[in-house]
């Protein structure tokens, strides 16, 4: 067997790190804009106080982890950054205005107004927003994931010219790839819940987001299951990735562990470790998804190594990453130690 | 509705959609991209002087500047964010050619963005939270990050106008070397000019509104305050923006020698070419009528030679031209109103040096007022002659921007709705700003009146 750790391999593999982490980090903060729109009870305005207080100070930084991953996808692998903008025309310019809509308005409604019915609407359009986007991220994953994008890339080839629907619609408008996208929601939404149990301050808010949290991972587990049936049940490239590969059962059963815990945990108010575990959880979903279609970055069509950039790009990128990390994570570490390390400063400020 | 349109066969309407919405987005970022690279000095300026003086004006200013500042920050975040996808969702092709050589400023700049938007959330939020002194560390770390963004994105611009670093074989790039292509010809003169006309542009806007205020209330401290630190950053770019125009003109004069000469509207290649100002371009007819022409301008200002030989664009074919009209009135508005800011900033220098308070002649805040907006025309105006002088070029006499567009038909609806997005995102910003920054200096005079005093 050869090495896995080849150069590409390695930057592919990093580019999937900082999408991890924009999963993470930015998603948790899509996940509380849905939690804001669902904001109901007695403590409605409490529970929209808390994910505003929560996401401010740090949804920009969270941000440039998606910048981050499309610098790398087209500085590493600039074939499948066209490609995917060429044929995800559509979802990821619907995707754009969702960000643009989502992040302004946050603004807006933090900065921008005293009136209530103003503060409403923002905050209205900033949830409509948060919902939108991660639909659409995950619509474009799922469409990578499922051969959709790879099978229009030959279809492209192979005919020259084609309806501009089989080329720029059918690739990602399918029940797989719809319900990559809902999933995608209900784990962003699952996380900001979680999170949002540690950051409470008051013990009665804390209660609302651990009911939350529990929906969550309840709407995490119906979806998923259904996009493993939809999976096996077309034709798509992910099945047999899912369940034939050999990393396949070591992933399926470790992500499931983590599925238990994350609810073991909240069931027991041990807040601190459902983070950790709603987290671990996230990431092997997005794990499961790479290894199963690797080597392929466009499955089945384009490989890692066929889209790579030159060697001393991809040996320049990673040093620029080295560097760069040395620079950032002293900055994140500090940024979620000025906001994040004490959750009862909030209750303070008021 | 765009059932059977053949894809690979690109059409011009699309084509022209597709610049437009580039160029559309690009002047729309370029506005809070400006903001962000210059209000965090201002900002950081006034605390300093709040810090060492205790003058609680100053800190009274510095939050209210935090506040529109967040406002504008947060529509550049998102709007960057759009067009770093548009590279690919419009020019997918040039990205498969340039991506692995244009990359690594790219790469760079993320990081830049991640401790730009890490300390502006400590500064803008960390208020009440760490010591005075690690706030205003923040805000340095944030206008430093902020330089340094647009010194990398604008290094990426400079390898499209004189790319190098790479060989071509069969029409694709060999031998890429990412580091030749982040020096390039065209690379210090624009990144100089570039973060000068930053901070020229914001220290003009804030000194021309803070300046428009004191004409009607002149004894406001507040606005004192904030005319001084804002002409302290203005005045000196404005004044180096000539300089910086200078050395600009000589690349453009070396290396893009058809963009020259359509900015200047210099239709036949001859020596001693007079610099024209004004005049009404003729492309059919091959000349420029009406200029004002000074003799041997032109040669010595791009040559610093008054017989040296100036190409016109009919050592080009006509295919290669740039739309001439366009980059010519660009050109003259830059110039036109970057001469006036210099003149006017070394008046407000004068003013200073005599010991006078610009605050206390009318007739230099009238000037100033009147400047407010032009910083940003010129950065409007400068990058229409850099980007439209490039074309019909992508990657300059390389990749042609009509090879470079996507396939996918139908590209005037993304341009419609971007355009209005942004109309929409636009209006609400000039509308917040003006109702919750411009209206509340009300209160500061309340407060400051009485400790105004002639501090400047
Ligand atoms: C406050 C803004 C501002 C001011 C006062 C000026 N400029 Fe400028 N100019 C810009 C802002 C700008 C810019 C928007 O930032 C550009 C676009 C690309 C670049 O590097 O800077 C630019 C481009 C630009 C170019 C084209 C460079 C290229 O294509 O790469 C030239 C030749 C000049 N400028 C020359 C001048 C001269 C002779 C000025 C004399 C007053 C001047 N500019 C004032
Ligand atoms: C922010 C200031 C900028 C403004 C206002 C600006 C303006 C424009 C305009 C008006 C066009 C359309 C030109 C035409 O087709 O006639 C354009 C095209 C383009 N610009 Fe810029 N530009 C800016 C900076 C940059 C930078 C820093 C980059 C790159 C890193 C860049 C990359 C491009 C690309 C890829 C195109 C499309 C291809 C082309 O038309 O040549 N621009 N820009
Ligand atoms: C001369 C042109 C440009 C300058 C000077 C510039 C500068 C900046 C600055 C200072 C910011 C910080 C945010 C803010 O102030 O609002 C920013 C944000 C951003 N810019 Fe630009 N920019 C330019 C053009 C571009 C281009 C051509 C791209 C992409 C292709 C781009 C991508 C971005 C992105 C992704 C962000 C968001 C970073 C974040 O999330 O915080 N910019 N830009």
């Amino acid at each position: 067997m050869e090495s896995l750790l080849t150069l590409p391999n390695v930057l592919a593999g990093l580019t999937m790190v900082a999408l991890n982490a924009y999963v993470l980090f930015g998603g948790a903060d899509f996940g509380g804009g849905v939690w804001d729109l669902l904001a109901s009870g007695e403590r409605r305005e409490q529970q929209r106080e808390l994910i505003t207080h929560a996401i401010g100070p740090i949804w920009e930084a969270n941000h440039v982890w998606l910048v981050l991953v499309v610098v790398l996808l087209f500085t590493c692998f600039p074939p499948v950054f066209a490609t995917l903008s060429i044929l995800l025309h559509i979802p990821l310019a619907l995707m754009l205005i969702g960000i643009v809509l989502r992040g302004s308005a946050f603004t807006f409604r933090s900065y921008g107004s005293e009136h209530d019915a103003e503060q409403r609407r923002w905050g209205r359009l900033f949830a409509i927003a948060s919902l939108l986007t991660p639909v659409l991220l995950g619509i474009s994953i799922g469409a990578i994931a499922s051969g959709g994008v790879g099978g229009a890339m030959r279809l492209d080839r192979a005919r020259g010219a084609s309806d501009f629907a089989e080329l720029y619609v059918a690739p990602w408008l399918t029940p797989f790839s719809v319900g990559v996208g809902v999933l995608a929601l209900a784990l962003f939404a699952f996380l900001a819940a979680v999170y949002l149990t540690v950051e409470a301050g008051d013990e009665r808010l804390r209660e609302d987001f651990r009911a939350r949290a529990l929906w969550g991972a309840l709407a995490v587990f119906v979806v998923a299951f259904v996009v493993l049936i939809i999976a096996l049940a077309t034709d798509t490239h992910v099945g047999p990735g899912l369940t034939r590969s050999a990393w396949a059962i070591p992933f399926h059963a470790a992500t499931g562990v983590a599925a238990l815990w994350a609810i073991w945990a909240l069931w027991a108010r041990r807040f601190r470790t459902a983070r950790v575990a709603a987290a671990a959880q996230v990431t092997l979903i997005l794990w499961g998804w790479v290894l199963g279609q690797y080597p392929y970055l466009i499955p089945p069509t384009v490989t890692i190594d066929a889209a790579a950039a030159p060697e001393r790009t991809l040996n320049l990128t990673l040093w620029a990453l080295a560097l760069g990390a040395m620079v950032l994570f002293p900055s994140l570490a500090y940024l979620f130690r000025v906001f994040k390390g004490r959750p009862e400063a909030f209750e303070r400020m008021e | 509705m765009y059932c059977k349109a053949p894809a690979g066969v690109t059409n011009m309407s699309d084509l022209l959609a597709a610049r437009s919405q580039m160029g559309m987005s690009l002047a729309f970022h370029i506005i809070f991209a400006v903001v962000g690279i210059g209000m965090p000095v201002l900002m950081v300026v006034a605390e300093s002087r709040w810090h060492r003086t205790g003058d609680a004006v100053y800190l009274d200013l510095a939050k209210r500047w935090a506040k529109g500042t967040a406002i504008l920050f947060a529509v550049g975040a998102v709007s960057g964010t759009v067009l770093s996808f548009e590279l690919g969702l419009l020019w997918p092709e040039f990205m498969r050619f340039g991506g692995a050589i244009i990359g690594m400023p790219f790469s760079l700049e993320g990081f830049a963005f991640f401790t730009e938007a890490i300390f502006l959330g400590v500064y803008l939020y960390g208020w009440d939270r760490i010591a005075v002194s690690t706030h205003i560390a923040a805000g340095t770390i944030v206008a430093i990050s902020g330089a340094a963004s647009a010194v990398f994105v604008v290094i990426a611009n400079a390898w499209m106008n004189t790319p190098r670093g790479f060989d071509i074989l069969d029409g694709k790039p060999v031998n890429v070397d990412p580091i030749a292509a982040m020096f390039t010809p065209a690379a210090f003169p624009e990144v100089l000019h570039m973060v000068l006309a930053a901070y020229t542009a914001t220290g003009f806007a804030v000194a021309g509104i803070h300046a428009f205020l004191l004409l009607r209330d002149n004894r406001n401290a507040f606005h004192r305050r904030a005319l001084s630190v804002a002409l302290l950053v203005g005045v000196p770019a404005a004044i180096a923006q000539p300089f910086s125009g200078d050395i600009s003109a000589r690349y453009v004069a070396r290396w893009q020698p058809a963009k020259l000469a359509a900015a200047e509207g210099q239709f036949r290649t001859e020596r001693r070419a007079p610099l024209r100002v004004g005049g009404i371009p003729d492309e059919a007819a091959r000349e420029t009528r009406y200029a004002l022409e000074i003799p041997r301008g032109l040669s010595l200002l791009a040559f610093h030679d008054p017989d040296a030989e100036v190409k016109g664009l009919e050592a080009f074919p006509e295919s290669d031209w740039p739309p001439v009209a366009p980059v010519h009135y660009a050109f003259q508005i830059m110039v036109g109103l970057g001469t006036y800011m210099a003149l006017v900033a070394i008046w407000a220098l004068i003013t200073r040096w005599r010991k006078r308070q610009p605050a206390e002649n009318r007739w230099l805040l009238r000037a100033i007022a009147v400047a407010a907006p032009m910083g940003f025309i010129c950065i409007e105006a400068g990058w229409t002659v850099t980007e439209v002088g490039r074309q019909p070029w992508i990657v300059y006499e390389i990749v042609r921007t009509a090879d470079a567009v996507t396939p996918m038909p139908g590209l005037v609806v993304p341009f419609v709705v971007f355009t209005l997005l942004y109309l929409f995102l636009g209006a609400i910003v000039v509308w917040l700003l003006s109702r919750h920054v411009m209206g509340s200096p009300r209160v500061a005079e309340a407060e400051a009146e009485p400790a105004a005093g002639r501090a400047l």
